[in-house]
């Protein structure tokens, strides 16, 4: 960000005698340069000043219960999952980017995937926080968990919450150990270039003793390769058992066949949206404009578009479906979604998420790193609003007309959604800070100058 | 970056009276590297390594790196992960505690094949990373290479070739020889490294010995409360609901002048709706005595005792048989079963009850005798009345003499 009285040192040409040097100088200067520039100040403030939103709102929550929150019957699903869900559905496009386009041999997520991956951990943290929220009684989560306890009782493993409570923890420890993995290399740059005994120490641990040895890339590659394979189709399982959730309630609006893919659709979608959200400033901020090009956004912004008409074709299924279907309850609900008392988040979920994305037909469109930022921002809140209409359409109006009623969240369902973000972006902004926030080790395998030259195979 | 912190820790001078360890060519670029690779490996040496940035495409085979052992690693963790999961469920749902869910099986597989595919991820995905680092020595916190300057540029822009002294093929001439047709941008020997201990320091060992040990003593609390027999009620981190703010019925309270909590109602005092102002139809007696007649507001008709009847089979068959004998299914049971402590019901049709006062019937059934239970609260005063009014029915029927019949009867039983 250049101010009028100084010119921000992380847009000047990185120091280096060759390409590889010029990488390392232009991502380890993010957590080298003395003081971070000034837009980072201005949106750790931000986040701090939420976060302890965040905090008091939990605070209170647990000193007063959960009657502080607006569900009420018959909507006893309300913010906390729409929440849950919103966040474990960003919580994709990281190991998205780093599993399966490694997998399809796409080298331009060198440039993204540590960030997605960092965005995606992080996303997936402020996910797990609401499911202890909205229990009601935060001491008792470990419920949740196969312990022996002293009532001899054991977690009822048929059950679809059950089965998230295993698909989301172990996403996010694949995830985090993906993470880790693919910084000890890095780790081990930040080491040898640290000038400080602090630093020193802490990335020497991190790197674990890391000094680029060919027999270890060898094993370390052959670890990132079976990591990847095994976070694919963990990352399509997530949302999909997230999906269940609702799928095997009975509940008209709920209960399809169609939500698994639908809901991984949206993920990625939704995945995807924030990553460019984040990327458009940091590369701004940071100076990264050499690594995260124009063209890398472009790429994001075309699966942006795609997955976008998927989540649109989805929206539109579920509407033939309830009336093929012939049941007189599929077919109110989905009438109720477009035209009943919450018609206003059905148009505004159909108009970010459907509509929105279609600009990036145009090139032009797709190659203006600010179209993409507010197109990617207009994507989150309409997936915010996808889960919205889920969870509160469906239970608002489902059999019994005379139990039907009207949901209306209370500030504490807004502030802890706002404090979620907090939280998301005080960790996000900590490690554009401290941690390696590009591949380094992976963009120069990726340099053409990268090629061993008469190699005998 | 302070070069001056650098020239202390990588310093080109032997760093102490360690011998040489080995001998360290550095090249610019992957192409020269893996050219110096293969001849190396030519020449037959084992105890070598190149240090690069980033992976080389290709140089394994330069090298002669074979295949590594790692996918096998995590494929028992896979199965490991794979055989926990169907354990765990097995065991938690189908057979310690075992409870029916949406009338699934108790052992449902398809039901618990999500978890099963977490576990196996989860497993794996720690295999393939406790397995890369066991299998590459890490951490490995201090190598001779540390030492040398230019090396700190390995995870950087540059790439080195190393072999060790204790190569079988070493020759310091003739390796140095070999090194340098290759062209290196440096070629240097590598002495040991005699300035980090060998050992990890005393210090950090019973650190983690301490840590270690009082890690452990939370699970040995729990471990010592889930076998004790205390009878005291468990631990309560949060109250929950146990203890709320309010007088429970055993409980004193000061506020009354007995001390007591539970109020005792006034004498006298006659809930709504129990009681009605005639001893004879509510209790069976008069001044003490069990009246031998039907209370007045009873009416005796047909459908009395047709109500009487339909209680009776409700309340009364079960012991005491559809025919008042004492043999219900309830006696039966009881007396195949031969407990010790059944009291045989009585037979209704005994000549001592026959003659009984109908209120002592009244009363055996509002209050209970021997050990059948009281039915007050089960049936209702008129109710109470009809069946005694159908037991006398039952019991004329056993003991009526022919004259007591009509002739139309008398002609029926011929």
């Amino acid at each position: 960000m250049a101010q009028a009285t100084d010119v921000n040192p992380f847009d000047a040409a990185p120091k280096g005698p060759n390409a590889f040097a010029q990488i390392t100088d232009n991502v380890a200067r993010v957590a080298e340069l003395p003081k971070p520039p000034r837009g980072w100040y201005i949106a750790f403030g931000i986040a701090l000043t939420l976060l302890s939103v965040f905090g008091v709102s939990i605070g209170w929550l647990f000193w007063t219960g959960i009657g502080i929150f607006g569900n009420m019957n018959p909507v006893f699903w309300a913010m906390p999952i729409v929440n849950f869900v919103f966040w474990v559905g960003i919580g994709h496009a990281g190991t998205l980017i780093s599993a399966i386009l490694y997998l399809l041999r796409q080298n331009w997520r060198t440039a993204i995937n540590r960030f997605a991956e960092a965005m995606t951990i992080f996303a997936v943290i402020c996910a797990g926080v609401f499911p202890g929220l909205h229990v009601g009684r935060p001491w008792l989560p470990y419920w949740m968990f196969p312990l022996p306890n002293q009532m001899s009782m054991w977690p009822q493993f048929r059950s679809p919450l059950e089965w998230d409570v295993f698909a989301v923890g172990t996403y996010f420890t694949v995830s985090t150990l993906f993470w880790y993995m693919g910084m000890i290399p890095d780790f081990a740059t930040f080491r040898d270039r640290s000038t400080t005994k602090v630093r020193r120490l802490a990335y020497g641990i991190a790197a674990m003793g890391w000094r680029g040895s060919s027999r270890q890339w060898h094993r370390y590659e052959r670890a990132y390769l079976i990591l990847a394979a095994l976070a694919t189709p963990l990352v399509l399982s997530v949302h999909s058992v997230v999906s269940f959730d609702f799928a095997t309630a009975q509940l008209p609006g709920w209960h399809a066949t169609i939500f698994p893919p639908y809901f991984v659709a949206g993920a990625i979608f939704g995945g995807f949206a924030m990553v460019v959200t984040l990327a458009v400033p940091a590369r701004q901020f940071f100076g990264l404009k050499r690594i995260i090009s124009v063209g890398h956004l472009e790429l994001m912004a075309k699966i942006i578009l795609a997955t976008g008409m998927m989540v649109g074709y989805a929206y539109s299924m579920e509407f033939f479906v309830a009336w093929y279907s012939g049941s007189d309850y599929e077919m109110f609900t989905f009438v109720n979604r477009a035209m009943g008392p919450f018609a206003w988040s059905y148009w505004c979920m159909i108009f970010c998420n459907v509509v929105s994305p279609q600009v990036f037909w145009w090139k032009k469109m797709r190659t203006n790193p600010w179209v993409i930022l507010v197109v990617g921002v207009v994507v989150n809140i309409g997936m915010w609003f996808e889960r919205f209409v889920i969870v509160i359409t469906s239970l608002s109006r489902d059999f019994l007309p005379s139990s039907w009623g009207y949901y209306t969240p209370t500030f504490w369902d807004f502030s802890l959604l706002a404090g979620s973000f907090g939280l998301f972006f005080t960790l996000f902004l900590l490690f554009c800070r401290y941690l390696p926030m590009v591949a380094m080790a992976e963009v120069k395998a990726f340099h053409p100058s990268a090629h061993a030259h008469g190699d005998d195979h | 970056m302070s070069d001056e912190h650098k020239e202390e820790r990588r310093s080109d001078a032997p760093v102490s009276a360690g011998g040489l360890h080995g001998i360290l060519a550095e090249y610019e670029t992957p192409s020269a590297l893996v050219a110096a690779c293969k001849k190396v490996r030519d020449a037959g040496y084992q105890k070598w390594d190149t240090y690069t940035p980033f992976p080389i495409h290709g140089i394994e085979r330069a090298m002669g790196i074979r295949m590594t052992s790692l996918p096998w690693i995590v494929l028992v963790a896979a199965l490991t992960g794979l055989a926990t999961a169907i354990a765990l469920q097995w065991w938690t749902n189908a057979l310690d505690y075992k409870f029916i869910s949406s009338g699934k099986p108790m052992w449902s597989i398809p039901a618990n094949v999500p978890v099963y595919f977490e576990l196996t991820v989860l497993f794996s995905a720690f295999a393939a990373l406790g397995g890369m680092l066991l299998l590459n020595n890490l951490p490995h916190p201090s190598h001779p290479l540390d030492h040398k300057q230019q090396f700190a540029k390995v995870t950087d822009d540059r790439f080195f070739l190393y072999i060790e002294r204790a190569d079988e093929r070493w020759d310091a001439a003739e390796t140095h020889e070999m090194l340098a047709a290759t062209h290196p941008v440096t070629l240097e020997d590598v002495y040991e490294d005699e300035s980090t201990p060998a050992q990890v320091p005393g210090k950090i060992v019973l650190t983690l010995a301490v840590v270690a040990v009082v890690a452990l003593v939370p699970f040995g609390v729990f471990a010592k409360m889930r076998t004790s027999r205390n009878t005291e009620p468990r631990i309560h981190a949060m109250g929950d609901m146990d203890w709320q703010n309010k007088f429970q019925a055993q409980q004193p309270n000061k506020l009354f002048p007995d001390n007591m909590a539970m109020r005792a109602p006034e004498p006298g005092t006659v809930a709504a709706d129990e009681h009605v102002d005639d001893d004879h139809l509510t209790t069976g007696k008069v001044d003490g005595q069990f009246v031998r007649t039907f209370p007045s507001s009873f009416k005796i008709d047909e459908a009395a005792m047709a109500r009487g009847k339909q209680r009776f089979e409700v309340f009364c068959a079960p012991c005491h048989g559809m025919s008042g004998n004492g043999d219900g299914m309830v006696a039966q049971r009881a007396s195949a079963l031969a407990e010790g402590t059944w009291v045989p019901p009585t037979n209704l049709g005994l000549e001592y009850l026959g003659k009984m006062p109908v209120g002592q019937l009244y009363d055996a059934i509002a209050n209970g005798v021997r050990n059948m239970p009281p039915y007050a609260s089960q049936m209702s005063v008129e109710d109470r009345w009809a069946v005694v009014l159908y037991l006398r029915a039952l019991q004329k029927s056993k003991a009526a003499p022919a004259s007591e019949l009509t002739d139309a009867e008398r002609a029926a039983l011929k």
